[in-house]
C-alpha cells in the first residue's frame, strides 16, 4: 500500500495550525510566515517521518520549533525555567475602558488568554482547543506527560485568576 | 482531605485521561459531592469557553492557497522516494552486471591471448628455425627489428644473470605487429612478446597466469606489452621481467 501524501495528510491542519500559529504570534503576518516555514519544514522532513505515529503531533511540533527560534518566539518565550512559580499571573493591562469592552465570556477569555505567558497558552491551547491527549502534548512540547499535567493544572489556574482579575472583581 | 483528592482528578477527568476504573469511582463520587461537582461543573464551562475563544483566527483563502499549491507541486517526499530503494537496487544491478561483464571479458581476453601465445611459443620452439636473428648480442639483435617494428624497445645486458638471449622474430599477436624474442634459462626457453597495447590485448595489467604447465607474465612499460611465456618457473619469469624492465643504457 502506498504511503499517505504529505498533501492529504497536512492540508486537513492547516485551519488549526493558522490558528494556533496566530496564538503563538499574535500576528497574522508572522503567523502566515510560520505556517508558511512549518509546511516547508515538515514537506522537506516527510521522509524522516515515522509512518504510524502521529502525524499531527509531529506538525505542531514543527511549528512550535520553528516559532520558538524565529525573533517573535525568542521574544516571547521569556521564562520557561520559573515551571514552580507560583505567583504567575496573567500580565494583561488593565483599564476601566478595556474591561468595558470585554461583554462576553469569550472575550473575558480571548483577553486572558493573550495575556497568559506563552507555555500556558500553549498547554491550554493543545488540550482545550486540539483536544490533543496528554501523550500527543508531551509528543508536541517535547516534555514528560507529567510536565504536560502539572503545567495545564498551573495554566488553568492562572486563567482562572486572569479572568477574575479582567473582571475587576 | 478527600476532597483535595478528587479535584486534582477533575482535569484529567474532563480532558479524558482516566482510566476507566478512576473515571467510575470520580462520577461516584461526583453524584454524592455537591462541592466536587460544582467544581467540576465550573471546569467543564471553562474548558468549554477556552474552546471557543480558542477557535478564533481564520486564515486567508488566498494564503490557504499558496500553501496548498506549495505543498502539492512538488511531489511528497514519500512518493518521490518510495521507489529509491528498488531504483537503488536496479542500478547496483546494472552495475554488477556490468562490472561482472567487464571482468568476464578482459578474463576472457587473457586467456585468449594465453594461449595464442603459448601456441606461438610452442611453434617456435618446434620450428627448424625458431629465430630470424640469431645472436646473444643485444647489439645485434635489437637493430634488426628496426623497420620491421612500428615500436622499438630496450634489451637487458644479460651477463652475469643465468638467462642468455637466443635471438629474436618477427611475430604478429592479435593482428598487431609483436618482437618475438627467444631466451634460454637452465634446459629450458621461452619467449618474450614485445607488442603496442590495443584494444584488442586487453589493458596488458600485471599478471602471472598458468595454462598447460606454461606460466605466463604479462606487464607494460612505456605503452607497450610484454608478456613472457615458458615452462619454467614464476620465480625464473619474474626475474626476466625484471632485468627487462630495467635494460641497460
Amino acid at each position: 500500500m502506498p504511503p499517505e501524501s504529505f498533501e492529504a495528510l497536512a492540508m486537513p491542519l492547516f485551519d488549526r495550525l493558522y490558528n494556533f500559529a496566530c496564538w503563538l504570534t499574535q500576528d497574522r503576518a508572522e503567523a502566515e510566515d510560520l505556517v508558511q516555514e512549518t509546511y516547508a519544514k515538515a514537506l522537506k522532513g516527510f521522509s524522516s517521518f515515522q509512518p504510524g505515529t502521529n502525524f499531527r503531533a509531529w506538525m505542531y511540533r514543527i511549528l512550535r520549533n520553528a516559532f520558538l527560534t524565529s525573533r517573535a518566539g525568542m521574544k516571547q518565550f521569556v521564562s520557561l525555567e520559573d515551571e514552580d512559580g507560583e505567583e504567575l499571573v496573567a500580565a494583561a493591562e488593565q483599564t476601566p475602558e478595556k474591561i468595558l469592552l470585554q461583554r462576553t465570556e469569550e472575550e473575558l477569555i480571548r483577553k486572558a488568554l493573550d495575556g497568559l505567558p506563552l507555555h500556558y497558552r500553549e498547554v491550554l491551547l493543545l488540550c482545550d482547543v486540539e483536544e490533543m491527549s496528554y501523550r500527543d502534548i508531551a509528543a508536541t512540547l517535547g516534555v514528560p506527560i507529567g510536565t504536560v499535567m502539572s503545567r495545564l493544572s498551573r495554566a488553568r489556574r492562572a486563567l482562572r485568576e486572569a479572568v477574575s482579575n479582567l473582571q475587576g472583581k | 482531605m478527600a476532597g483535595q483528592h478528587w479535584t486534582e482528578k477533575l482535569d484529567a477527568y474532563l480532558d479524558g485521561e482516566l482510566t476507566a476504573e478512576e473515571e467510575r469511582q470520580l462520577r461516584e463520587h461526583l453524584r454524592g459531592c455537591a462541592t466536587c461537582a460544582a467544581e467540576a461543573l465550573e471546569r467543564l464551562q471553562r474548558k468549554r469557553a477556552v474552546q471557543a475563544a480558542g477557535l478564533r483566527f481564520q486564515a486567508d483563502p488566498a494564503f490557504r492557497a499558496r500553501i496548498e499549491k506549495s505543498v502539492r507541486t512538488k511531489q511528497s517526499p514519500a512518493r518521490a522516494w518510495s521507489w529509491a530503494p528498488a531504483l537503488a537496487v536496479l542500478v547496483l544491478a546494472v552495475l554488477g552486471v556490468s562490472l561482472w561483464t567487464m571482468h568476464f571479458r578482459t578474463h576472457m581476453r587473457e586467456r585468449h591471448l594465453l594461449s595464442e601465445l603459448i601456441d606461438q611459443h610452442i611453434a617456435t620452439l618446434a620450428s627448424p628455425n625458431p629465430v630470424d636473428v640469431v645472436s646473444s648480442d643485444r647489439h645485434t639483435v635489437k637493430p634488426w627489428f628496426e623497420g620491421k617494428l612500428p615500436f622499438t624497445f630496450d634489451l637487458p645486458e644479460l651477463q652475469g644473470t643465468s638467462f642468455t638471449l637466443i635471438g629474436g622474430r618477427a611475430s604478429y599477436v592479435s593482428q598487431s605487429p609483436a618482437a618475438e624474442l627467444l631466451f634460454r634459462i637452465r634446459r629450458h626457453q621461452l619467449s618474450v612478446f614485445i607488442f603496442q597495447k590495443s584494444e584488442a590485448n586487453g589493458e596488458c595489467r600485471n599478471a602471472e597466469q598458468t595454462a598447460q604447465s606454461f606460466h605466463m607474465r604479462s606487464w607494460s612499460s612505456d605503452g607497450l606489452c610484454y608478456v613472457a611465456v615458458g615452462d619454467v618457473s614464476a620465480d625464473d619469469l619474474n626475474a626476466l621481467a625484471k632485468l627487462l624492465n630495467a635494460p641497460a643504457k
